[in-house]
């Protein structure tokens, strides 16, 4: 951005309504001449009491405030991945700021993925993952057909319904819903998650409700002309067209679903169906003290993470602005 | 973004704000082609919706309904007969000094989430205007949000515990006694809700600096033109364009820290004063088989968000809020 030239010759009043009005015109209606004066004074005294703030020390400040947010956010995570490379005995000797002596000691690793059931969290996570979403795109799609395509009594309750669920926050209702998930029989399986996740999913039929206005109806009344019963032009028309919509919904549902720790841990204690956040979380008993192990664990549950987030930037940020509510 | 107000335009169909969803709800009414008793079994479409809605009745409408009822009885998870006592757990929650005390602990949190919206929206707004490594710093800022809540706790735990990583960055700059983060119950919250702001903060400026973004150029522009500043900028253009997103993360905000529960759970288990009001509750609940007594806590917590979205419906009525 260049610098504001502070040298612009006085402009006729005809030129500040010009100049001005498109400033003010998000605040309100354009004013008279002379509250444009007002206002243009207003404004360069303001910005001349405020003109040392874009001056080189300004810059200085800004990305002074830049880089301490960049080591805030930094240095937690490399100390754990550094101590995640160390050994035992290295890892109590050594500062907690000093890099390990061997980069390739994975000693530490192979305890988190053996003895610390890692292995198991990411098949029981892999399992649980792919399922829902499978069954929250079908559900979320089904939905969204069926309420913005046809016309009939009780359209409104339903969708009123949808809505309205999503202002009741999981986490209250968790009590009462426990009763529900034992009652079916499905405590301690992984249908508990399972369901519980594409059955609360109210923000992904969102998503596909929204996306779904944008698909001309012309395309489904030409489908139907040639005979199409409206199974075929939902899996065979519309289904397809959402694809944009599912992938955004694959990408925020999937981290939710990764990071998720309380649904697994009411509702699947058994160690066997420990899953990433589980069976990270149970490290703090067993290696209690071994920071070492632990680091490793949690190393292991980021870096897929951060591989997703390298590959996906541009979908993540756009997916977390459409769905972030919740 | 425009979940939680639309949900409210549902229901209050009649208020002028209704846009939106009114759009929404009114397309059915409208009787184009492809519609009408002419076109498929009038049964049609309940076929689609007989398994999503069968999963949010059985996993929403009844545990809400359920949840009101065991709260007005003293059912301990196990009994068959549900004992009603009446309004005692509500009266309980509210004047047992044990049970309150946990509000004011969503206090720390609520300040940490001002402080996060405060740093989200100064690095959104300086990082809309021309920086350097843009997109690298928009990544380092964004990326905690993404991490697993448990390994979050535990990296904080490395960090924060005596001797770790912060005692040690402390020895570098001559503090050589310095606190038990965690141990000393008077700063144990202050370090969780510090945690949180670390967590969370990185959502905040994303969704800024999209809001940011979505203003129209032309308005920069002319501000340029008139020899604005950065700050004049913020002030006039910035400011406006976001009162909308501000005022729903401030909602989200203290509906966020009434509902706290991850970081301090994982961290502490609720140790040292740190007990939140959704530990409190599942801890009724699931370790002391106090149903009743957490139901009712969790209708608290309900009625308490619902009155905070409505509020917010109030505060910023029918402009929407939406983000795509």
């Amino acid at each position: 951005m260049t610098r504001p030239d502070t040298t612009r010759p006085e402009a006729t009043d005809r030129e500040a309504i010009r100049y001005v009005s498109p400033l003010l015109a998000v605040t309100g209606p354009l004013p008279e001449p002379g509250r444009v004066e007002a206002a243009r004074r207003r404004v360069r005294n303001a910005w001349r009491a405020l003109r040392p703030l874009t001056t080189p020390l300004g810059i200085a400040l800004k990305y002074t405030s830049l880089l301490i947010a960049v080591a805030c956010a930094v240095i937690p995570l490399i100390t754990v991945f550094m101590a995640a490379f160390k050994t035992r005995e290295e890892f109590a000797t050594s500062d907690p700021l000093a890099p390990p002596g061997d980069w390739l000691n994975l000693e530490n690793f192979v305890v988190a993925f053996t003895r610390g059931g890692m292995l198991q969290g990411f098949a029981n996570t892999t399992i649980i993952l792919a399922v829902s979403l499978v069954g929250t795109i079908l559900i979320g799609t089904m939905t969204a057909y069926a309420v913005d395509r046809f016309d009939f009594r009780g359209r409104r309750l339903v969708l009123g319904a949808f809505l309205l669920a999503t202002l009741v926050p999981a986490v209250t209702t968790q009590v009462a819903t426990f009763q529900v998930v034992n009652g079916l029989g499905l405590f301690n399986t992984r249908w508990a998650a399972i369901i519980l996740f594409m059955g609360t999913d109210i923000v992904s039929i969102y998503i596909f409700l929204q996306f779904m206005r944008s698909i001309p109806r012309s395309l489904d009344e030409a489908a139907m002309l040639d005979g199409a019963n409206r199974l075929t032009i939902y899996a065979r028309i519309v289904f397809p067209l959402l694809r944009p919509a599912i992938a955004t919904v694959v990408i925020i549902k999937g981290i939710a679903i990764y990071n998720e720790y309380y649904i697994p841990f009411l509702y699947m204690p058994s160690r066997d169906l420990g899953v990433v956040s589980t069976s990270l979380f149970r490290f703090m008993g067993p290696f209690g003290a071994q920071w070492e192990i632990i680091s490793a664990g949690a190393v292991l549950v980021i870096v897929p993470t951060l591989i997703a987030f390298l590959l996906l930037q541009r979908q993540i940020y756009s997916g977390l602005t459409s769905g972030a509510t919740k | 973004m425009a979940v939680v107000t639309d949900a409210f335009s549902a229901r209050a169909e009649k208020a002028t704000g209704a846009r939106r969803i009114g759009a929404f709800l009114s397309r059915g009414q409208a009787s184009g082609p492809g519609r009408g008793p002419s076109r498929g079994l009038p049964i049609t479409p309940w076929l689609f919706l007989v398994v999503p809605l069968g999963l949010l009745v059985l996993f929403t409408y009844v545990p809400v309904a359920n949840m009101v009822w065991y709260s007005f009885t003293s059912w301990d998870g196990l009994d068959p007969v549900k004992e009603p006592v009446g309004l005692d757990n509500y009266v309980r929650i509210f004047t047992d000094p044990e049970m309150f005390k946990v509000f004011f602990v969503s206090l720390y949190y609520l300040a940490g989430a001002a402080v996060q919206m405060v740093l989200a929206l100064y690095f959104a707004t300086i990082l809309s205007f021309n920086t350097r490594f843009r997109n690298f710093l928009k990544g380092m800022i964004f990326f905690p949000y993404l991490i697993n809540g448990v390994a979050i706790g535990l990296v904080f735990l490395f960090l924060l515990r005596p001797g770790g990583t912060l005692d040690a960055l402390l020895a570098v700059v001559g503090v050589a006694e310095p606190p038990q983060w965690i141990g000393d119950p008077s700063l144990v919250n202050v370090s969780l809700a510090a945690t949180s702001v670390w967590r969370f903060m990185g959502l905040n400026f994303v969704l800024f600096l999209g809001a940011i973004q979505s203003i129209p150029n032309e308005l920069y522009e002319a501000a340029d033109i008139d020899g604005a500043t950065s700050w004049q900028k913020f002030w006039f253009i910035i400011a406006p364009g976001i009162r909308q997103i501000i005022g729903l993360t401030t909602i989200l905000a203290i509906s966020g820290s009434l509902s706290v529960f991850e970081i301090p759970w994982i961290m502490t288990s609720g140790a040292n004063g740190s007990t939140t009001f959704v530990i409190q509750t599942v801890q009724q609940a699931f370790q002391f088989g106090k149903f009743g007594l957490a139901s009712a806590m969790a209708v608290v917590l309900l009625v308490v968000v619902l009155v905070i979205t409505w509020i917010q419906r109030r505060i910023f009525p029918d402009e929407k809020v939406d983000l795509t």
